[in-house]
């Protein structure tokens, strides 16, 4: 059994002893080490929360679809607002074979005006209980049509106090004037921002009736999609369906889900700003870190020199400050946790911070990893340390 | 007779500076055994720090041999040199002796730690021992709440705990006043022979010497006198006395 272990237990034992005892011993010193990688890691949460909150306000409704391909006009270059498809090209896609359903997707931007403050909002124009609509949490289905009933977005519900039932009135400029439509709240979804805004969903023709217009729109009432969802037959033949998509039915072309999110406009550049932000946060952690353990480590050489004197191994010494840069950087970073909880608590939800999002998880496992990243030179130095050092001729 | 605790024979250690080369321990042969204590004494420069260095296993030597409990440290990897020094060897330096962040009794019993060998009844004798120092109000004293004295004595209490074949003692006194100088070396000259271990501190103090049983003096690397006798001994501190 002595021969699968790779570090001795005893030298564990050891060297935990050491790491612990002086963080006691010193801990106002250490607190202070603490803080301070606690004050890292609220900023790199931040970050992460903005990431993941401005991620989901843009990209939450494609994210969520009940679909797997979208179809694009040909030459869009997967642009949700620079592609325009003819209404029947729905009917030919459902033609094909290997798709199960699919459903128009019709975007624009509107603005309640029937509140205390005006908010704007998307409004997308679906077809109910197709691939585009999502699912109901509350209330019912709009009617189809040139019905005036919406299913409105339960961010929209919770920031405005609406309720189903309550009914909204709509600005909409249309040629060179302002158009106002009432509609009437019949049902909520979650998790549908799109665009940065909330999101109401109506009818297709009621979409083409509300939605803003420039004079020459105005002649027509055919509501063209922006693009289509498509739900498959079997989830996992994307390509294959993408590629039968696009061979048999002319000016389209065909993506992912993922692909469609990374060509929102702006979503790419504004997620890769972010986390440059936030990888340069992390890379100021280590440097933060590794300065303070080099500093300490150089404090203690003649103790080290003693220590490995007396008979201290080089293992003992090297993760007894391993097992203290943990034990310090995992407390620093569960108290900046703990603060960016409380603070979070305090935020408005205009702000689009998420803090439960996977970036929060993967940011605190990465700062869990800048101490022991941080301290490695200082750890490094404490074992190459000459045991003379406690005889005055290293 | 008590058996041979620590020998040294031919032993050199030569450095070079500038193409120049220097023997720092020049041909140097003794050997002390078990229940004896021995001062090291020479001027500053004369090699008594690297001589005992090289018999800490902290130092290789150029060439000759060190044999602690009868074993040739020249025969030792890195591993067991780390060991030897655990087990074989106590130390007492002249600074920065203790572990800053531990107790007085929990610096005594670290070398029980180390060697695995920390029980309640070890627990004890490290109380005890310290009460024999006069610290057994210091048990639960941080080094920096004790004087330099008391850390020297703290420290004779960990060379000693583990029961070491050999204790080597690094001009543990430089830092102190004569009269706490005279009383660590005292202290520790009647537990070195109570506990039967073989015995050697480094001073340039002479007046330290009325309490060991033979003197080594150096210059220049070698060996040039020992003083075996009570009388030598006793001739030697009064010199350096007057």
């Amino acid at each position: 059994m002595k021969g699968w272990q790779i570090i001795p237990m005893k030298n564990i034992y050891l060297s935990s002893y050491l790491a612990i005892k002086e963080v006691i011993r010193n801990r106002v010193r250490f607190l202070m080490v603490a803080l301070v990688i606690a004050l890292i890691t609220l900023l790199v949460l931040f970050i992460a929360a903005l990431g993941e909150g401005l991620s989901n306000a843009n990209r939450q409704y494609v994210a969520n679809l009940d679909a797997q391909l979208i179809v694009f006009l040909e030459k869009s270059d997967f642009s949700i607002t620079a592609s325009r498809l003819e209404t029947n090209t729905v009917k030919a896609v459902r033609r094909v074979e290997g798709v199960a359903d699919a459903g128009p997707i019709h975007t624009s931007n509107s603005e309640i005006v029937s509140l205390p403050e005006p908010l704007k909002i998307s409004v997308l124009g679906v077809e109910a209980e197709r691939p585009g609509m999502p699912l109901l949490i509350e209330g019912r289905q709009f009617r189809g049509g040139e019905a005036r009933e919406a299913v409105m977005d339960r961010s929209v519900a919770l920031r405005t106090g609406l309720a189903v039932g309550d009914e909204i009135e709509i600005r909409s400029t249309q040629g060179t004037e302002d158009r106002f439509y009432d509609l009437k709240i019949v049902g909520l979804v979650e998790e549908q921002a799109y665009f940065f805004q909330p999101t109401i969903f109506v009818p297709p023709a009621t979409w083409e009736l509300i939605r803003p217009q420039s004079a020459s729109d105005l002649e027509s009432d055919t509501p063209y999609p922006n693009i289509i969802a498509v739900k498959l037959t079997d989830p996992a033949s994307t390509e294959e369906m993408r590629l039968r998509l696009t061979n048999q039915i002319s000016n389209i072309e065909v993506a992912n889900i993922q692909t469609t999110i990374n060509n929102i406009p702006g979503y790419t550049a504004q997620q890769g700003t972010v986390q440059t932000q936030g990888a340069f946060t992390l890379l100021i952690g280590v440097l933060v870190i590794g300065g303070f353990f080099q500093i300490q480590i150089l404090q203690k050489i003649p103790q080290i020199g003693v220590l490995k004197a007396i008979g201290s191994s080089n293992l003992v010494v090297g993760l007894s400050a391993v097992i203290q840069i943990i034990v310090v950087t995992a407390i620093g970073v569960g108290i900046g946790a703990m603060l960016n909880y409380l603070f979070s608590l305090g935020l408005p939800p205009t702000i689009p911070l998420e803090f439960n999002g996977m970036r929060s998880v993967i940011a605190i496992l990465l700062l869990l990893l800048i101490g022991p990243l941080g301290g490695l030179v200082s750890i490094i130095y404490a074992i190459r340390i000459e045991p003379l050092k406690a005889l005055r001729l290293g | 007779m008590s058996n041979v605790a620590l020998e040294v024979r031919d032993l050199v250690k030569s450095f070079t500076v500038d193409g120049l080369t220097i023997n720092a321990v020049d041909n140097v042969s003794f050997k002390i055994r078990s229940g004896e204590f021995v001062a090291l004494v020479g001027p500053s420069g004369s090699g008594k720090t690297t001589l005992l260095s090289i018999m800490a296993a902290l130092l290789t030597p150029t060439s000759g041999q060190v044999l602690i409990d009868g074993v040739d440290l020249a025969s030792m990897n890195e591993r067991l040199r780390v060991k030897l020094r655990r087990e074989k060897i106590g130390f007492t330096f002249q600074s920065n002796n203790l572990i800053p962040f531990l107790t007085a009794q929990e610096n005594v019993e670290f070398m029980l730690r180390l060697n695995g060998r920390v029980d309640h009844a070890s627990r004890l004798r490290s109380g005890e021992l310290l009460a024999r120092l006069g610290l057994q109000d210091r048990l639960h004293n941080l080094p920096g709440q004790m004087s330099g004295g008391q850390q020297q004595r703290v420290a004779i209490a960990r060379a000693l705990i583990h029961q070491p074949a050999v204790v080597l003692a690094d001009e543990p006194t430089a830092s102190l006043d004569t009269e706490r100088a005279l009383q660590v070396v005292e202290t520790f000259a009647h537990l070195i022979h109570e506990n039967n271990r073989a015995g050697i501190i480094v001073t340039h103090d002479l007046r330290m010497c009325q309490f060991v049983d033979r003197v080594l003096q150096m210059q220049d690397g070698k060996l040039v006198r020992q003083y075996k006798t009570r009388d030598e001994i006793r001739d030697l501190v009064r010199g350096s006395v007057h």
